[in-house]
């Protein structure tokens, strides 16, 4: 045996046991691994960023006594009943067939109770959601499931569904272990089969074909209906830009983090960009067009915290919506349920299997004994409480700002802990003036 | 006979007029003229009345239509009658790309040709083209018939669920799990009733058509498939 030091073994970062894992699944399976959720990767993010907050040379309001308003106008560009809601914190689109009914009515209930609005998703209006939704956002998607006249007229707004972030320029897949009776129905498909969501749309190609699109949508429902565009994080400067010239009301903007119900994990881990990377080329685009406020910008995909809405609405977003937060409200991914996580092989927090239909929460499934578990006026309630926490953070963040409403936060508020984040952001990184690529180093 | 017209009294005036139809006029009859190309004529009509259009429109003529019977007097643009609920919608010419797509219900006759995409994704509605269709015809098609009484463009029924395709002349190509299929008495006796609702029992017999559905081995994801995706 030799006295000098043994090497110690060392892990590849490039092979590293994740990437060798993933390597012999598909060696065993000859398949690609599908999965719910968003972008797990760690990413530039509102992490990054920081308020300053108020001192000699900007002053606070009152954390407990001065008003700090929290509401928005959504639709007010074309549509005659523009959306008004108390919180700029709104529940994004989430199929009924992706959740289960039980699920889609604690989204109404929580949603309503806290004074915002909720959206459909790729599976068509359920009673449960329109009966409990005070606002309700009626998702036109590429595959058209359940589309009638009828739920358009009945809806409060109409979302044209462009991408998600999870899935930029991809469809989706709704494996048959969740096309209960009811879903199949819904969907005018037969029982038990794998369901192709397309990624385009059957009728339009293009802006040009979209704003005739929109105009057909808005005589439908003679002119009542705000009207969104929602676009994934590809090219938000152009896309956003393209959507305004379509005629749309409101764009919502969708990051990677943004969840889906199923999807290639090799999707959402490389296409579309970080939510933190858009928000800028969006909120540009808008006011170039002196759009800016005129068309309100929604912007998702990793929303937690009220601290994160806030630095969302500082860089010039209206509003802001939440999906897997909302779901993790709701009981997704509990603790309290780890014996069960164990048995379908993964661990609280990292349940992401959803498509599989066998969520022991009940909330992404479609079997009643497992959705019968979910108490969904629990449910709502769970999800107003952490409505009213993040807008109360929200709100405490503006206040110590000096601004007296959400919408008045600016990037003058915001510095950059990152490099990256700063260039991303445009703020400039903290204790200097400097903004990657734009000067003041 | 009520009659409109559109380039004097516009699109807004006209939709409304008929979605106002409902429950509040005796008015069955529309007419309406110099439709000059316009889209969105006709959208969303929820009432059993009948709209003639004198002359050809643009995009989404009949959209979402309801009960309604709508007869365009001309060709139509893209995405005639997409997403029809019920009633019949009548072209006398031509109708260009995404013909009654993702329709649920009724009836769209097409004396002419119909472009590519005819019935993309249809949910349930009927079709009955007198001509020729283009490539992509009922891609996606989930249920419901388009009858062709001409020949179809490349990659017909791709990814075909379980509408029901016939088709009287020659079929370039069958798109990814689109068969042809035995022709069974029930499907001569529904083609003869669509022939006839369509206004072309007069035109083609049953027998003289091929039928055309799913092979139903795309429907569960199968790795061993992924050279027809």
């Amino acid at each position: 045996m030799s006295d000098f030091p043994h090497t110690p073994p060392k892990q590849s970062w490039t092979f590293s046991n994740d990437v060798n894992a993933e390597i012999r699944r598909a060696a065993a399976t000859g398949i690609y691994d599908i999965r719910g959720g968003g972008s797990k990767r760690r990413l530039p993010h509102f992490d990054d960023l920081l308020f300053l907050g108020a001192s000699i040379s900007r002053y606070p309001l009152e954390g407990y006594r001065e008003k700090c308003a929290t509401d928005v106008w959504l639709g007010t560009r074309f549509a005659k009943k523009p959306i008004h809601l108390d919180i700029p914190i709104t529940i994004a689109g989430m199929s009924f067939g992706a959740l289960s009914g039980p699920a889609k009515e604690a989204l109404g209930r929580g949603a309503s109770a806290a004074g915002t609005s909720t959206t459909t998703g790729d599976g068509g209006m359920t009673e449960e959601e329109r009966g409990h939704s005070k606002s309700l956002v009626y998702q036109y998607l590429p595959s058209r499931y359940g589309m009638n006249p009828d739920d358009l007229r009945r809806a409060d707004a109409i979302e044209v569904v462009v991408g998600q972030g999870a899935k930029p320029g991809g469809g989706g897949m709704l494996l048959g272990q969740k096309i209960s009776d009811r879903v199949a129905m819904m969907r005018n498909l037969p029982k038990g089969i794998d369901q192709r969501s397309a990624c385009r749309h059957p009728d339009w190609t293009g802006p040009d074909d979209l704003e005739i699109k929109i105009l057909e949508i808005r005589e439908i429902t003679d002119w009542e209906k705000p009207i969104y565009i929602k676009i994934g994080g590809a090219r938000p400067y152009y896309d956003t830009a393209l959507a305004v010239k379509a005629g749309a009301d409101v764009v919502v903007l969708d990051g990677m983090q943004g969840g889906t119900a199923a999807t290639q994990d090799v999707f959402i881990e490389n296409v579309g960009m970080p939510i933190l990377a858009c928000i800028p080329q969006a909120v540009k685009a808008l006011q170039d067009l002196g759009m800016h406020r005129k068309v309100q910008l929604i912007v998702s995909g990793g929303i937690r915290t009220g601290a994160d809405v806030a630095k969302a609405m500082a860089l010039g977003a209206d509003a802001v919506a939440i999906g897997t937060a909302a779901l993790v409200a709701l009981g997704d991914n509990d603790p309290a349920l780890e014996s069960e996580y164990r048995k379908l092989g993964t661990t609280a927090g990292a349940y992401d299997d959803w498509h599989e239909g066998k969520d022991p929460a009940g909330i992404t499934t479609q079997d009643p004994e497992l959705y019968g578990r979910f108490d969904p006026i629990l449910g709502g309630r769970r999800l107003k409480n952490y409505l009213k926490v993040m807008t109360l953070e929200a709100q405490t963040i503006a206040r110590a700002c000096g601004k007296n409403h959400l919408h008045n936060l600016e990037p003058e508020d915001l510095c950059s802990l990152t490099l990256e984040a700063a260039a991303m952001a445009g703020v400039p990184v903290a204790g200097t003036n400097w903004i990657p690529g734009r000067g003041g180093f | 006979m009520q009659t409109f017209d559109l380039e004097a009294q516009g699109l807004r005036a006209l939709n409304s007029a008929l979605h106002n139809v409902k429950g509040q006029s005796n008015e069955t009859a529309w007419e309406v003229v110099n439709p000059k190309g316009s889209h969105a004529i006709a959208v969303g009509v929820d009432a059993p009345v009948d709209i003639t259009v004198r002359g050809s429109t643009g995009y989404y003529c009949a959209g979402m239509n309801k009960q309604a019977t709508i007869r365009v007097k001309g060709s139509a643009g893209p995405g005639v009658a997409e997403n029809m609920m019920s009633g019949t919608v009548i072209i006398d010419g031509d109708a260009s790309q995404y013909a009654g797509a993702t329709g649920r219900g009724g009836l769209l006759v097409i004396k002419g040709n119909a472009s590519s995409r005819c019935g993309i994704s249809m949910k349930g509605i009927n079709i009955v083209v007198h001509g020729n269709i283009g490539h992509m015809s009922a891609f996606m098609a989930q249920s419901g018939n388009l009858v062709v009484l001409g020949d179809a463009g490349e990659a017909l029924g791709d990814s075909l669920y379980e509408a029901g395709l016939f088709v009287r002349g020659s079929v370039k190509s069958l798109g990814a799990d689109c068969i042809e299929k035995e022709m069974r008495p029930e499907h001569i006796a529904l083609l003869a009733d669509l022939l006839k609702q369509g206004e072309a029992d007069h035109l083609a017999k049953p027998s003289e058509f091929k039928r055309y559905g799913s092979a139903r081995k795309l429907y569960t994801f199968n790795i061993d498939n992924a050279s027809s995706y």
